[in-house]
């Protein structure tokens, strides 16, 4: 790709917050006139870059270019940036027209200038005649373009917009994205856009970031990203997903819910574990000579356009399915997933794998805790590398039972069974395979069985 | 009467007796003589004696010379302990409060001791010390307060569209907190215009303010006259309230301690 064609790149960018890491290593480049969105759960760190990019938050590691030029060390008022802000900050004590005149009158724009081209960014946002209104007579939409003409009538080369439409209503929301995008159209600016609607994203953008704590999962067309999601976490946080266990038999043949499918995937080798993400709208109710599995439908609610149903396969798996048919529940139903329509994924981790350190014949000390396991085969104080499978970690109501104790902060259904992602409070991740029920944020304690420990000498230390 | 708002009775009861009733009262004196006759006489006494006017003047001038001063130094003050990169606690907010926990005339009369120890002559410089020394915290907090509570991402706005620094507090940041300003302008100038105690001790009663002749007047038990000056006082402090302007109500509610 043409160097030029990048207005902004970003090179290893880190930033921790009191310690906790918020960015880490994050590689990106945005191009000239694209429309680019940040996209991930609260709290996955698209806010912190968007402020990274305007100024008011400085990289711990890496750097930030624009058009090939170092940003840092330029504070927030000489970047040829403008940015919209999620709760507006028009300011109160000025009204429509200086709020827009505000950046122009800082750089000593000719008046003629000023009254000319606070007129036309009225006129695109749709806001003509309102120039001597206050602003806080505004409804929030009317606030919301008035935001956006005062960003944009400073021509930035890039336009930030964090979460703008998030405080507005759904139906609102829905007609500023079409004019978002007519307006990005029109002006040709860069947008770099933060959000965390996937549906608003796959409408929006050109390219799509989708981060999760503090990563870059995936960067594609909307396309690209809803269709070939690369990890469980993209397939779940981008639009409905069957996302189930399988295992690669060999190039182009997988097999999950107890079948076994035709598909287009190559390259995962021979009786692999993989994960299989199929979407709703893509299983299909056919003949029974057709078919590759039955199924028996279990609920079936309307959702507007289509009908969304769950059932239970012959190999008991549960599966979301959307048809414009209803099917009432209760009914045997013959299904079948065309090659096309499976999307396989490496898994990301076959098993929990964290550094231990042994305390004596039948205790080692990892997550914080002390596992009771036979450790007959090493010496107390040997670094090791523990090993135990996800379904092999119980998760107890009382945090006080277990040796460790952590937070669910991800929660995956698998069509049989629920994966989770606990945290402990040191950070460390724990993935468990479990068919309790547990919700986001629950504090649970962690135990394990000795016999499931499995221990293995740490490689490389002293 | 219902129930519940019969509880109000003792406060409606009180309010009769130490708000209505003396209001009333004012009144009824300015317009009556020593023998109890209805008269003006009271009012144009004041506006046709020199010594009064000037005193009138003398006072007003303190005031806005002591309010100018404690907006001078309680700004700055407000605006540091407001910034959280300058100051990280809440103890700094009550050590600039806590000396309004000490009665103020106590703290006037170790005021005019120092001065007396230090050998300083007792005059206009020590009167304005004195009441800025007074009624400081009564502008920082308003102040304090608006600044404190102020969205972040208007300066950051501000900023975002090209401001300097000194340009994002000129042209937000101080427009934006003018609440602050006027509920503390309400809270030293009314209070520094009626103050006696404050330029008897700290002037040994070399300079005498509104306050001061009130008082003279009504411990020399002339009543009606004392009255009459209380009253124009009081109309003056009406009309400076209303042209604070009405919209300040909520910073004013938000400055009380």
């Amino acid at each position: 790709m043409n160097e030029t064609d990048k207005i902004i790149e970003v090179r290893h960018l880190s930033k921790s917050f009191s310690g906790k890491k918020v960015l880490e290593d994050i590689n990106l480049y945005i191009r000239r006139g694209e429309f680019l969105t940040l996209l991930g759960p609260s709290g996955c760190g698209k806010t912190t870059m968007l402020r990274m990019i305007a100024g008011f938050l400085q990289p711990d590691e890496g750097s930030i270019l624009l058009e090939g030029k170092e940003l840092a060390g330029t504070p927030p008022h000489l970047r040829p940036l403008n940015t919209v802000f999620q709760r507006y900050a028009l300011f109160p004590h000025l009204d429509v027209y200086d709020n827009i005149a505000f950046g122009l009158k800082l750089k000593k724009t000719p008046q003629e200038e000023i009254d000319k081209r606070v007129r036309r960014v009225l006129k695109l946002v749709s806001m003509s005649d309102y120039e001597d209104r206050d602003v806080e007579t505004l409804s929030g939409g009317q606030q919301q373009r008035i935001a956006i003409a005062r960003a944009i009538v400073n021509q930035p080369k890039v336009l930030l917009l964090d979460e703008p439409l998030a405080a507005l209503d759904l139906k609102m929301r829905k007609d500023m994205q079409i004019e978002l995008k007519e307006m990005h159209k029109k002006l040709g600016i860069t947008f770099i856009y933060v959000t965390h609607d996937q549906e608003e994203a796959l409408t929006l953008s050109d390219t799509i970031v989708v981060m999760n704590e503090g990563r870059i999962q995936q960067i594609g067309t909307p396309t690209d990203i809803y269709n070939e999601p690369v990890n469980s976490f993209v397939a779940d946080f981008i639009g409905e997903s069957n996302i189930l266990n399988g295992t690669m038999i060999r190039d182009r043949k997988v097999s999950f819910i107890g079948h076994d499918f035709d598909c287009v995937d190559e390259g995962f080798g021979e009786d692999n574990p993989v994960d299989v993400v199929v979407r709703p709208e893509d299983i299909y109710f056919v003949d029974k000579e057709k078919a590759q599995f039955s199924a028996k439908v279990k609920s079936c609610v309307f959702k507007g356009v289509h009908y969304e149903m769950f059932v239970d396969t012959d190999t008991g798996n549960e599966l979301m399915i959307q048809d414009y048919d209803a099917f009432q529940p209760g009914t045997e139903v013959w299904l079948r997933i065309e090659p096309d329509d499976i999307q396989v994924m490496r898994k990301e981790r076959t098993q929990n794998t964290f550094d231990g350190e042994v305390i004596d014949n039948e205790t080692v000390r990892f997550l914080g805790g002390d596992f009771k396991c036979d450790a007959s085969a090493y010496s107390s104080g040997d670094k090791v590398k523990v090993e135990v499978p996800f379904d092999k970690v119980d998760l107890l109501d009382n945090e006080e039972e277990g040796e460790s104790y952590g937070n669910v902060i991800f929660i995956l259904y698998k069509g049989d069974h629920y994966h989770l992602t606990i945290a402990t409070p040191e950070g460390e991740k724990v993935w468990v395979d479990t068919n309790d029920i547990w919700d986001k944020n629950d504090q649970v304690g962690i135990h394990i069985l000795p016999e499931d420990i499995h221990l293995r000498k740490a490689e490389g230390n002293e | 009467m219902s129930k519940r708002s019969s509880w109000a009775l003792p406060y409606f009861i009180f309010l009769v007796l130490f708000v209505v009733m003396p209001l009333v009262l004012i009144v009824v004196y300015s317009f009556q003589d020593a023998s109890g006759h209805f008269t003006f006489s009271n009012i144009t006494k004041f506006f046709t004696d020199k010594d009064s006017l000037s005193t009138f003047a003398l006072s007003i001038e303190v005031a806005i010379e002591n309010t100018a001063l404690c907006i001078l130094i309680g700004y700055p003050a407000a605006y540091i302990l407001a910034d959280k990169s300058l100051n990280r606690s809440a103890v700094t907010v009550v050590l600039f409060i806590m000396p309004m926990w000490v009665n103020a005339l106590m703290r006037t009369l170790a005021t005019a001791e120092l001065f007396n120890m230090a050998g300083i002559t007792l005059g206009k410089g020590t009167l304005l010390f004195g009441m800025c020394y007074d009624y400081l915290p009564f502008m920082i907090y308003p102040i304090y307060n608006v600044l404190n509570k102020m969205d972040k991402s208007y300066a950051e706005a501000a900023e975002d569209l090209g401001a300097k620094p000194f340009e994002v507090f000129t042209k937000v940041t101080f427009p934006l907190s003018m609440p602050g300003v006027a509920s503390g302008i309400l809270m030293v100038f009314m209070p520094t215009v009626s103050t006696f105690a404050i330029s008897e001790f700290l002037t040994n009663n070399k300079i005498k303010l509104f306050g001061t002749i009130i008082q003279e007047n009504i411990n020399n038990s002339m009543w009606n006259y004392g009255a009459a000056l209380s009253l124009i006082m009081l109309i003056i402090i009406a009309i400076t309230t209303v042209l604070q302007g009405k919209d300040n109500s909520e910073a004013a509610a938000g400055g009380a301690i």
